[in-house]
């Protein structure tokens, strides 16, 4: 498979615990591109990363041919116009525009709102949840009537969404606050249950005790911080 | 076939003014609608209800929202005349880099430069001439970000060039003597047509930014 001929030419900077690494590695692994992953230390940013993203300095940062690429949603672009099996995204513009729009969406919006969470002060956090709740009902909206964002099959927007709504859950397990229930949200967590069924998306996340151990200090820290 | 297309915008925009530009360079007839922000038409809830904004293109009913995703949408179904993103995946990987790094600083510093005094002002008037010299690296000697032509970088960035007087006067400083290079650049987008008739006069958007200091009681 000619593929696989990419696998010392194709690297990417990640980190383990990042959605935005997360959804990189599920869109090479759908594909069946062979890809050389490399750990960064965030806490030591290594010379090839401050290198090939000198701007940002962050992850993910895919580096094909030696020649990189920053911003998970143009790495994802970039991966689709590449290697044109199992397309991403729909071949129709207006389509594309729906779903360019909706990974957008996800990262301003659900994302930005879930950060503000971990900074805000407890009476602030009621106010936020319900925040995100509004937001989630748009993607709750979108989903409706089908199998995945992307149609009959995994998409962008699936690929975009998957990882942010799944810190999410993870986030409401280890803080045993309800962000996004069942019965209010019946087609999103389906669609996360369908999801979290097969192989190739689930094979993505982290390892469970590990994340979870992970943001129980986070916490802490943050709890220390404050006092 | 007859083509409907819409633009639902306010004209001191900088993101409208992107959309503008980009129908303006395909040569796409389109009807412009200037929406009143502070009491929005029920088309532009309806084509727009997630974030109810502008600019909104609305292609034969269809709405389309988010400047840089109207811009590319433009590109792609008009995609005989004037590329604005160029057909190497790496190259165009590149602009849209761009584009998002314009995205993220450009608008919230700039903002930060009029609503701000002090210390807070200072330094958001170093981080703005910080993001125009980076962008000054990234066109280098070339005309345009798109090299030759303009692309998708260009579009993005140009229409902020109207703001910069007002950016300027509000903020005490002069952006030309830090970045001679990229108001060269500007200077040389505004001869484009497209361009000259998409943006507005920037006295006009200072004035706008005045209207706006006094109604948010910033001095």
């Amino acid at each position: 498979m000619h593929n696989s001929k990419m696998a010392e030419e194709l690297k990417l900077l990640g980190a383990w615990a990042s959605p935005f690494s997360h959804r990189i590695e599920l869109a090479l692994k759908l594909k069946g591109i062979q890809y050389q992953y490399i750990e960064e230390d965030l806490s030591n940013k290594s010379p090839l990363l401050l290198q090939s993203n000198p701007v940002h300095k962050k992850i993910p940062v895919l580096i094909h041919n030696g020649k990189p690429i920053a911003e998970s949603l143009v790495i994802l672009e970039y991966i689709d116009e590449t290697w044109k099996n199992n397309p991403l995204l729909p071949e129709n513009p207006y389509d594309r525009a729906i779903a360019r729009f909706w990974g957008k969406f996800v990262d301003e919006k659900i994302l930005q709102i879930a950060l503000k969470f971990k900074l805000a002060k407890e009476k602030e956090k009621e106010q936020i949840i319900q925040e995100l709740g509004e937001q989630l009902q748009f993607l709750e909206k979108e989903l409706e009537g089908k199998e995945f964002f992307g149609g009959e099959s995994i998409g962008y927007v699936d690929v975009v969404a998957y990882f942010i709504v799944n810190w999410l859950q993870v986030h409401q397990e280890v803080r045993q606050i309800v962000f996004i229930s069942e019965e209010k949200f019946p087609v999103l967590c389906k669609w996360m249950g369908k999801l979290h069924e097969i192989d190739v998306v689930n094979g993505c996340l982290p390892p469970k005790d590990k994340h979870y151990a992970y943001i129980r200090a986070q916490i802490e820290a943050a709890k220390s911080a404050i006092k | 076939m007859a083509e409907e297309v819409i633009l639902l915008d306010f004209w001191p925009s900088p993101f409208g003014m992107r959309v503008r530009i980009a129908l303006a360079e395909k040569g796409v007839k389109y009807e412009y609608r200037e929406e009143d922000l502070r009491n929005k038409s029920p088309l532009l809830l309806q084509m727009n209800p997630v974030h109810k904004k502008i600019p909104v293109l609305i292609h034969n009913g269809k709405p389309i929202c988010e400047s840089l995703i109207a811009v590319q949408y433009v590109d792609e179904v008009w995609k005989d005349k004037s590329p604005f993103l160029p057909s190497d995946p790496y190259q165009r990987a590149q602009a849209r880099f761009w584009a998002d790094f314009i995205d993220k600083k450009i608008y919230d510093i700039g903002r930060k430069i009029w609503t701000t005094k002090g210390d807070e002002q200072e330094a958001a008037k170093k981080e703005f001439i910080e993001a125009l010299k980076l962008l000054e690296g990234e066109l280098g000697n070339k005309p345009y970000f798109g090299g030759e032509s303009m692309g998708y970088v260009d579009v993005a960035l140009i229409p902020f060039y109207s703001w910069f007087y007002a950016y300027e006067t509000c903020g005490n400083f002069s952006i030309e003597p830090e970045c001679p290079v990229l108001i060269a650049w500007a200077k040389r987008c505004l001869q484009k047509e497209s361009v000259s008739e998409s943006v507005p006069d920037p006295e006009k958007v200072y004035e706008f930014v005045l209207v706006l200091k006094k109604k948010f009681g910033i001095e």
